[in-house]
């Protein structure tokens, strides 16, 4: 055989064993973290940790302030971003021109996706809780979490609707349907999957996030269900970061717990994401 | 009977659905349709035929002002049908193309339907009955030769029909709307031969009730289909006659060069 091509092999294997290798950390160091946080948390799951306030006493603390502020933050989130994000995507890509402008805008939206989270807060700082007086409301955290995943949706939106092919708007004008028909009756149902997937996605990221909440005065002690926008509240990673700041081992414990559940919303999210895209994927092509 | 259909090709010579004069056609600054000038029958089958590139498609998107949707378009000169002239600034375009049916070169069903692919065009016009609804769909399917092989399975996506029945169907979504007109863009070039030949059967039959212009890579196909053909080359109509004179006895020299193979 020719040197020339084992040499090339046994790089070829190196190569191999090396990505393997790499792989098999990243996944070692997330079992370390699920196994480790299962055996910390896991004992904390129960009924009573759904439904309890928090508490002074961390066997008696539970999760219901920080799980109702958090549905009604990511619904009051959803409310301001949904259209703003899925119409910013359609204007730029449907009726935008294709010119510089255009380009600059679409440039930056994409950075403003990769912004640090913190940024986000600060502005919200400014913006709502202090400008426009709107506090430490829950107004105030959704409306920042808006501008945070607004550019993921705006993305995500363009990129779907791009991926329906022109034929399909060809066909639609060609039977005399007007730009909005066109859009509204076949580019949107056809594009629905992939937006869907991008909303669920960018759902499971405001899930997450706690930096820009604390900035914009998210409480860490909430003995009440918030009742209207107005109201304080907390989340439920606020919790886990006051309860993991905590001396106590029963704290340690209950942030785990919380972790789990905040880590069972997210693997849920997108599981659903990956279904609907592959559902979807499906029906465009077949 | 010699005597009947010269006397009905004179009736019918006054009688152009479609006619343009002077047409020039710029993408930019480059030149695809340079001063066509074209009559077109009502209910005849009209083929348009030339190498890739001599505008042949262009030119059948000026008829239903498909041309719009491409930025930097200039378009100068007269496009008419039934006299009519389309490019000006008081016809209603969206209304215009209800009126002019077109069938692509790729079959492009909506991922919908079957039903919803043939009502679409009822249905953008805000037609609600159902029995309308029902009614106009079976009528389509009926007459693009598709009602047998879908009548049971009308809510079945359309995107699991094989590509034949998917053009068909979108020739029923085309005449659903009962334009006058129906453009045809290559509709049978990414078929298999059986379902060119069922496409080819429909066109056939189809022209008692529009005016048909069908563009065509196929010179055997549009000698068996049309009772015109115009020739193109490099944005230029160069010869356009009855269909049997093109293909057997040829005016010009390029058409004589096109259809005997030498190029394209």
């Amino acid at each position: 055989m020719n040197k020339e091509l084992i040499s090339a092999n046994v790089k070829d294997k190196v190569f191999k064993v090396f990505a393997i290798t790499c792989t098999g950390m990243a996944l070692l160091t997330l079992l370390i973290l699920i196994i480790d946080i299962l055996i910390k948390g896991l004992s904390r799951i129960n009924w009573s940790f759904f439904v309890n306030l928090p508490s002074r006493h961390p066997e008696q603390s539970g999760i219901y302030t920080a799980l109702a502020g958090m549905v009604s933050l990511l619904f009051i989130t959803l409310i301001i971003a949904l259209p703003i994000g899925i119409l910013s995507g359609i204007y730029l890509q449907e009726y935008g021109n294709r010119n510089r402008l255009a380009k600059f805008i679409e440039i930056n939206i994409s950075n403003l996706a990769g912004v640090p989270s913190v940024i986000y807060g600060i502005l919200g700082l400014e913006l709502f809780v202090r400008m426009a007086g709107f506090g430490n409301s829950i107004l105030s955290g959704a409306l920042t979490l808006a501008l945070l995943i607004m550019p993921v949706i705006i993305v995500s939106t363009r990129e779907a609707i791009k991926a329906v092919p022109d034929t399909m708007r060809e066909a639609a004008f060609g039977l005399g349907a007007t730009k909005l028909q066109t859009i509204w009756r076949v580019v949107l149902p056809a594009s629905f999957g992939g937006i869907l997937t991008g909303v669920i996605l960018s759902i499971s990221r405001a899930i997450g996030e706690t930096a820009p909440l604390i900035v914009v005065g998210a409480l860490a002690y909430v003995p009440f269900i918030p009742e209207g926008p107005m109201d304080q509240y907390t989340s439920l990673p606020i919790q886990i970061f006051n309860w993991t700041s905590r001396p106590q081992q029963g704290f340690i414990d209950n942030a785990a717990a919380g972790i789990i559940v905040l880590l069972v919303f997210t693997f849920l999210l997108n599981g659903i994401a990956v279904v609907l895209r592959n559902r979807w994927y499906r029906k465009t092509t077949a | 009977m010699v005597q009947k259909n010269d006397s009905l090709a004179k009736l019918q010579y006054g009688m152009y659905k479609l006619k343009a004069k002077d047409l020039n056609l710029y993408y930019g600054k480059k030149q695809a349709l340079k001063d066509v000038t074209i009559n077109i029958t009502a209910n005849t089958v009209t083929a348009f035929i030339g190498p890739s590139g001599c505008g042949k498609s262009t030119f059948l998107r000026c008829f239903n002002r498909m041309n719009d949707l491409i930025p930097d378009v200039t378009i100068k000169g007269e496009v008419m049908i039934d006299d009519i002239d389309i490019y000006k600034n008081i016809i209603d375009v969206y209304a215009y193309r209800k009126q002019i049916g077109m069938v692509f070169q790729k079959p492009n069903p909506f991922p919908k339907s079957i039903f919803e692919n043939v009502a679409f065009g009822l249905r953008i016009n805000g037609e609600k009955s159902k029995s309308v609804l029902e009614e106009t769909v079976e009528y389509a399917l009926k007459q693009a030769a598709l009602w047998d092989e879908v009548k049971d399975n009308l809510q079945k996506s359309a995107m699991a029909l094989s590509g034949g029945q998917q053009q068909r169907l979108c020739i029923a979504r085309a005449i659903a709307v009962q334009p006058s007109v129906l453009l045809m863009d290559e509709p049978a070039s990414a078929l298999d031969p059986i379902s060119t030949a069922k496409i080819e059967e429909l066109i056939y039959e189809l022209k008692s009730k529009f005016t048909i212009v069908i563009v065509t890579h196929n010179m055997q196909q549009a000698a068996r289909i049309s009772d015109k053909t115009a020739f193109f080359y490099l944005g230029e109509l160069i010869e356009y006659d009855n269909t049997d004179k093109i293909f057997t006895n040829p005016a010009k020299n390029a058409t004589q060069n096109y259809i005997t193979g030498r190029f394209g």
